[in-house]
């Protein structure tokens, strides 16, 4: 559905896209996880046929965007990170003209926003104005705009970020449902738990580059320990105190807060720290995230 | 299921805006309405009927008009149709690429730029068209059109001076970054051109160099022209003169105004 092999974008001397490489089936949910920056966004861009690709080759439905941008547009959805809907317009009409812009007639634009709004749960609010919405609404609302001409790939530039853990939930839940239905989704996002929760396989950028690639699941087994262990002493002694638990773990990460100790058992590494004669003020114990992936592969957090 | 298509030329993908500007236009009309139908009503009676009484309405003076009424209307006919774009392609325009961003969402559909701003720009076009068809309309009971021709050239005479402002504004506030620009562009751009281009006094009793710069304004083409066609003293080589001259600038805009909304757009 999509293919990029050596794909770059530059703005003037800035390389915020270095040469990826990616290959998106049919069906599948396709996620770019990455930091602020990392160059997803000027992906996504691409991908949309709205900005010019600097080098490398890229394809979408076997189309160049170079040359066939309309025609990739026509059968793309697009829900971009910034709201672009028309505030001064109602929550219908808001799809009714987008719907036009399709080409498709308007008996048929009027059917599908019925649908689309009933879809986002959105059929109560169909005569409000856009202004009025709540942050979650409106992304329900761009998402079932981005839908409106029946899309055979679904593109999500940071779909929830912003919104409350209640709304995300919601959005979550609906781009769920598009999956089910076949729709081949490709989203961005800097939350881990959204790439783990949406997608089955995914890259990690950083800097422009694709730095691992993989299932939720094997990028994990692959870059991470099963569990980890979280200790939180005072403030400044994580540094000192990292060295006397360097040999409990397979590897220790130091942030600012706490220590991670990643490990197979992270209870059995919790009482050895105690044995040690070490008392964290905290304790947690959790399994492995892509946020611990994301941090050994960088070495940075991917929200700071 | 119809499915959904590229558009198969600029002016079928700008026409796939027409109800989106439709719509935009029936929660809008309440206030322009009201405004483009007592504003030259005002500006007629004020200027054309008042101040008119203390000035002798001498021909040889007033570029052929018997009034001084008859000399303005044209005047501020034209100078309408020019104010009527500037507002139209400044902040609204700049409200749609950058604070709505309204634009963003049309071309991430399978319209591009030269769409979009063509279907704008009709929307103005529509804007001008109005607004100075009840500008003629409000104008004739006082008899300031020598013939009814004269009248409805005069008035497709506007669509070319209101397309000759309209796409280099256009252009213009395509490339800007903030809307910082617009004061001067009204102050020393639109009420200059409003004042001096010889829509209140014939452009003859400035001083030659001013006079002409006058003559190299756009509005002057405009309101000459219009002038020539409310009083029926046109002069053939001279309107076409005016007509090339405002298309040569329409069509200069226009493609200044892809360009630079292209480049705006692309990133």
């Amino acid at each position: 559905m999509i293919f990029a092999s050596g794909l770059r974008k530059s703005f003037g001397s800035f390389e915020a896209v270095r040469g990826i490489d990616v290959d998106v089936r049919r069906g599948e949910a396709f996620g770019f996880l990455g930091p602020n920056g990392a160059g997803k966004s000027s992906t996504m861009r691409m991908v949309a046929a709205v900005s010019p690709v600097t080098g490398g080759t890229l394809r979408i439905l076997g189309l160049d965007p170079a040359t066939d941008g309309p025609e990739i547009r026509a059968r793309i959805g697009v829900c971009p990170q910034e709201d672009t809907l028309d505030n001064e317009l109602t929550v219908s009409d808001n799809l009714f003209v987008y719907g036009r812009y399709f080409g498709l007639p308007r008996k048929e634009v009027r059917e599908r926003v019925e649908e689309l709004l009933e879809f986002v749960q959105l059929t109560e609010k169909a005569r409000s104005m856009v202004e009025d919405l709540s942050g979650g609404m409106k992304r329900r609302l761009t998402i079932a705009r981005s839908l409106i001409n029946r899309p055979e790939v679904l593109l999500l530039d940071e779909p929830t970020t912003g919104l409350d853990p209640q709304a995300r939930h919601v959005v979550w839940d609906r781009l769920f449902r598009l999956k089910q239905q076949g729709v081949t989704i490709v989203l961005t996002t800097h939350y881990m738990d959204e790439a783990e929760q949406l997608s089955d396989r995914l890259v990690v950028m950083d800097k422009g580059v694709i730095v691992a690639e993989g299932s939720p699941l094997t990028l994990i087994a692959e870059h991470s320990t099963r569990e980890v262990a979280e200790l939180r002493f005072g403030v400044g002694e994580h540094e000192a105190l990292a060295e006397k638990v360097q040999d409990l773990a397979d590897r220790v990460e130091v942030l600012p807060d706490r220590l991670l100790l990643y490990t197979a058992d992270g209870e059995e590494t919790v009482t050895k720290v105690h044995e040690r004669g070490l008392q964290p003020a905290a304790t947690l114990v959790r399994r492995s995230t892509l946020e611990d992936v994301f941090l050994r592969l960088t070495g940075r957090t991917l929200v700071d | 299921m119809t499915d959904s298509t590229a558009p198969t030329s600029t002016v079928a993908g700008a026409g796939r805006l027409l109800d989106y500007w439709t719509i935009v236009y029936k929660r809008t009309w309440k206030g322009s309405a009201i405004s483009s139908f007592v504003n030259p009503l005002l500006y007629v009676l004020a200027m054309g009927v008042l101040l008119g009484d203390y000035i002798a309405g001498d021909p040889d003076q007033l570029d052929g008009a018997t009034s001084y009424l008859a000399f303005i209307a044209p005047g501020l006919l034209a100078a309408q149709a020019m104010q009527t774009v500037f507002g139209e392609v400044t902040y609204p325009v700049m409200g749609m690429i950058k604070w709505q961003r309204t634009y963003f969402g049309m071309t991430a559909s399978p319209l591009s730029v030269r769409e979009v701003i063509l279907g704008h720009l009709g929307f103005v076009m529509f804007r001008v068209a109005l607004t100075c068809g009840v500008f003629v309309v409000v104008m004739a009971p006082f008899g300031v059109f020598a013939t009814v021709w004269g009248a409805v050239l005069a008035f497709l005479a506007q669509l070319l001076v209101g397309l000759a402002f309209a796409t280099p504004i256009y252009a213009f506030t395509a490339g800007l970054k903030d809307e910082s620009a617009f004061a001067l562009v009204f102050r020393l751009g639109m009420i200059p051109l409003f004042l001096f281009s010889g829509a209140f006094f014939p452009i003859q009793n400035v001083d030659p160099w001013l006079e002409a710069v006058a003559r190299v304004t756009p509005l002057w083409h405009g309101v000459d022209l219009t002038r020539m066609l409310t009083l029926d003293t046109v002069d053939a080589g001279t309107a076409l003169v005016h007509v090339v001259y405002l298309a040569v600038l329409a069509a200069l805009g226009w493609v200044w105004a892809v360009r630079r909304l292209t480049k705006r757009m692309s990133f």
